[in-house]
């Protein structure tokens, strides 16, 4: 058995310790809010937090996460609120159908804690690796400059 | 009777069954559309209901569509057009989209229809409703249903009365059909069309709380996945499936050339595939390097949309004798996949000889009809239920994830979920065509293009007419036998019909010494063209502008599907690495009478950006009836990296009726990039993509 730390709250689940975090996420835990885009680690539809930093569920097996804070959309901000990259998203219309969101909101969580004030070139070089294919670039990146300005006023 | 079973019961019954939901109802009969294009199979449905609303008790008014929400915003601009005719807040209008137990038939959503046909509908609709609710007010409070005002989801008459729309329709059981005749508001009167109301479910979108068909989950459902062939056209000789029947919990299902296995979670099934010993039979298949010429060489007898088209005025060869100069050029575009980021996806439930299917589709009813044929049932025992899906781009139409889930489902006992893979999609869906073009031109030394000859071959009809005056025409298009299973994509081939026109009018404007922009000016007559050329002009500097070394400018126009597009690009050559990089865009797009500003603004950014992909890199690498490069670090999709500063200008004309947006804008990028390359280092690119891998020179 294999405990994981997703949002807070302990699980345990059988599967075996090389099976990528992705599917336990998504058909075990039911937390369906990460997405399978690729498999490859190469879309990140799959972004999830790990100790804060954006990792790729689909290609990361479960050894990897034990004992570590796996944070996933659903857990992003408590209920009923929103964090303000998800408000930042929302306000920018940084979203189509909406599939690429979560991954998209995850990975910016994760750049905005490591670099507050990103100029367009780091968030470019740091969100290439995330793919929106309703081409709604110009607007994420909008969103992540606003919810940077947001919570360096915050803070 | 309940609602899920409303839709299979006799049009008496229905109305009865209207009759007994309480509140009131508006039910709008429509003459039958005609055949939309763009669909595949057709079918012959009843089509005495278009749409319905119902408002309850609870003051929300809930409307009924078949239409689907893949990204393009509908589920907000036609509760928009409600809010606008009910004169009631959007936050009060539920839809119920795509939902074949519960709301009306409806041929699918694709080809820009949504906005010019079924937003009128529901504006009737809620217009009549609004009547009704007056009405009711009138007798409530012994007036005249004139005297009788509603604003903003409240009802107020005389002497300072007022109701919600709940406290008049409480304890009523309400029937109104109307007609189509009913009138709707003039857009200079418009409130809530016309501003930019946001996303209906953004906030489910951004907390991962909206469930995509993949992320339906039923209790004890299984996983199922299917065997795939080694390549296309390859047929099952003989399977030995007891390995992977050995495996606990695994029911392996074979029937004609399908194979696949179901089992408790997603690994063990896939576990369970690859134990199935498979002998496939292999039939030779067409080569890439001969794709273009195949094309031409092998016409399909094709009837109706898709099949053979023509249209002659005058005469090429007198035109082509009145020109100074004549061109003759050959431009071809690849396959590409739409490559929706959610793959095709289905959760099948059996219950009672009753099968329930969750599956992300354009078509839900064509879906449901795909069904019903597979399992020989009929129509009425199969519901097809579309959640708001990871994007379609025109991809999305044909049911097989929902057959697959089906089956496995039926054997299986249990329901059932089809995830594919990013493989699967790119393999086993369906791809835009690839396509062959030749024209052959005459244009006078002033610039008057005097003839223009057109063969389309294979990559279809959508916009294959010029937009521009010229005397002399002869377009055809000639289908052909694909190599590829290929099917509709954004805009269809109105993109590759671009491409070819656009590119030749450049090459025609600098055979003539003129300048692009004015070249095209001078042979249109079509205001609204004209319209939209010169707002990107404007905009972009196109006369002012100074060109550094190895950058270009290029422009492209059209028209389709109700919109008109003006794309002007930058772009700048590397010519020793040989990288092409779109450095700016410009596009001007006008589409009637604008219904949600920033939603019409994002998707014309997303075309712009979709459609860099197919202009620059994008391509199917295929061989023996494989696909080479199934995935996305072999497929190249736009990204962060490669988005151009984009500016949009849209032109609002509130004279003329809306029409869609989502697709008709991609149509100018590929030629506007190409023209743009041209400008840059004098490379003439004839080809989509245009640089795979960079320009070589
Ligand atoms: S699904 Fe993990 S990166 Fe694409
Ligand atoms: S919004 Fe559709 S993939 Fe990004």
């Amino acid at each position: 058995m294999i405990e994981l730390h997703v949002n807070g709250k302990t699980y345990t689940t059988g599967a075996p310790s090389e099976r990528p975090l992705l599917g336990v996420l998504r058909d075990e835990l039911g937390l369906t809010g990460t997405k399978y885009g690729c498999g490859e680690g190469v879309c990140g539809a799959c972004t999830v937090l790990v100790d804060g930093r954006a990792v790729r569920s689909c290609v990361t097996p479960l050894r990897a996460v034990v004992g570590r804070a796996i944070t996933t959309i659903e857990g992003l901000a408590p209920k009923d609120r929103l964090h303000p990259v998800q408000e930042a998203f929302l306000e920018a219309g940084a979203m189509q159908c909406g599939y690429c969101t979560p991954g998209m909101i995850l990975s910016a969580v994760a750049l905005l804690s490591r670099h507050p004030d990103p100029g367009i070139a780091e968030i470019v070089r740091f969100m290439d690796g995330n793919i929106c294919r309703c081409g709604v670039y110009s607007r994420i990146i909008a969103a992540i400059r606003s919810a940077a300005a947001k919570m360096r006023r915050t803070v | 009777m309940t609602p899920a079973g409303l839709w299979s019961h006799a049009v008496m019954d229905r109305r009865e069954f209207f009759r007994t939901l309480g509140g009131v109802v508006v039910l709008l009969t429509a003459e039958p559309l005609e055949a939309q294009q763009g669909s595949g199979a057709s079918q012959a449905a009843p089509r005495d209901i278009a749409a319905w609303l119902h408002i309850g008790e609870d003051n929300v008014t809930t409307v009924f569509t078949g239409k689907v929400e893949v990204g393009q915003d509908i589920r907000t601009s036609l509760a928009q057009a409600v809010a606008e005719e009910l004169h009631a807040p959007v936050s009060s209008i539920r839809l119920v989209m795509g939902d074949t137990d519960r709301v009306p038939f409806d041929m699918g959503t694709f080809g820009s229809r949504t906005t010019p046909f079924m937003a009128p509908q529901l504006r009737r609709a809620a217009a009549a409703m609004r009547q009704v609710l007056a009405e009711l007010a009138a007798e409530r409070w012994g007036c005249s249903p004139e005297a009788v005002t509603i604003e903003a989801g409240l009802v107020k008459g005389p002497a300072g009365k007022t109701a919600t729309f709940s406290e008049l329709t409480k304890g009523q059981r309400i029937l109104k059909e109307i007609g189509e005749s009913t009138p709707l508001a003039r857009p200079e009167h418009w409130k809530t069309l016309g501003s930019s109301v946001p996303k209906a479910n953004g906030v489910a979108l951004v907390t991962g709380r909206h469930e995509f068909p993949s992320d339906i989950r039923l209790p004890g459902m299984l996983y199922g996945k299917v065997l795939r062939p080694p390549a296309f056209g390859a047929t099952l000789v003989s399977a030995d499936p007891s390995q992977a029947e050995r495996i606990p919990g695994v029911t392996v299902v074979r029937e004609g050339n399908f194979i696949g296995a179901a089992a408790p979670d997603e690994a063990t099934a896939s576990q369970a595939v690859a134990a199935i010993r498979a002998e496939w039979k292999l039939t030779p298949q067409p080569r890439a390097a001969e794709l273009f010429d195949y094309l031409k060489k092998n016409p399909a007898p094709m009837e109706g949309f898709g099949g053979a088209s023509r249209h002659v005025v005058g005469d090429v060869s007198q035109g082509l004798a009145a020109a100074d100069h004549q061109l003759r050029q050959s431009y071809t575009v690849a396959y590409i996949a739409h490559a929706p980021l959610e793959p095709r996806a289905a959760v099948a439930h059996w219950e009672n000889g009753k099968l329930t299917v969750w599956t992300g589709t354009q078509r839900p009813f064509g879906v449901r009809s795909e069904l019903a044929r597979a399992f020989g049932v009929s129509e009425t025992q199969v519901r097809v239920i579309v959640p708001d899906t990871g994007s379609g781009y025109g991809g999305k139409h044909a049911g097989d994830a929902a057959i697959e889930a089906a089956r496995l489902a039926r054997a299986a006992g249990k329901p059932v979920k089809v995830v594919w893979t990013r493989e699967e999609e790119f393999t086993w869906a369906y791809f835009r065509p690839a396509g062959v073009i030749e024209v052959t031109s005459g244009v006078r030394r002033d610039g008057i293009v005097t003839a223009w000859e057109f063969h389309n071959y294979n990559s279809g009809p959508a916009a294959i007419r010029t937009p521009y005056a010229i005397e002399h025409q002869h377009i055809e298009f000639h289908p052909a036998r694909s190599p590829l299973r290929q099917g509709s994509y954004r805009a269809l081939a109105a993109t590759a019909n671009h491409f070819a026109r656009e590119t030749h009018m450049d090459e025609l404007a600098a055979l003539v010494g003129m300048d692009p922009l004015e070249f095209r000016l001078k042979n249109s007559k079509d205001p609204r063209l004209r319209a939209v050329l010169a707002a990107a002009a404007e905009k972009f500097g196109w006369s002012r502008r100074q060109k550094a070394s190895g950058t270009g400018f290029g422009v492209a126009a059209g028209f389709e599907k109700g919109g008109y597009v003006a794309t002007c690009a930058e772009v700048s050559v590397d010519r020793t690495s040989g990288a092409v990089r779109v450095v700016r865009v410009v596009e001007a797009f006008e589409c009637g009478a604008i219904v949600n500003p920033d939603h019409l603004r994002s998707q014309v950014e997303g075309c712009i950006v979709m459609g860099l992909g197919g202009a620059l890199f994008e391509a199917i690498e295929f061989e023996d009836g494989r696909i080479l490069n199934p995935r996305f670090s072999n497929y190249r999709v736009p990204r962060f990296s490669d988005l151009p500063q984009i500016e949009v200008v849209l032109l609002d004309r509130k004279d003329l009726p809306p029409a869609g947006g989502g697709e008709t804008p991609i149509v100018g990028i590929a030629p506007a990039v190409g023209n743009a390359v041209f400008g840059a280092v004098g490379v003439r690119l004839r080809a989509l993509p245009l640089v795979p891998h960079g320009l070589k020179t």
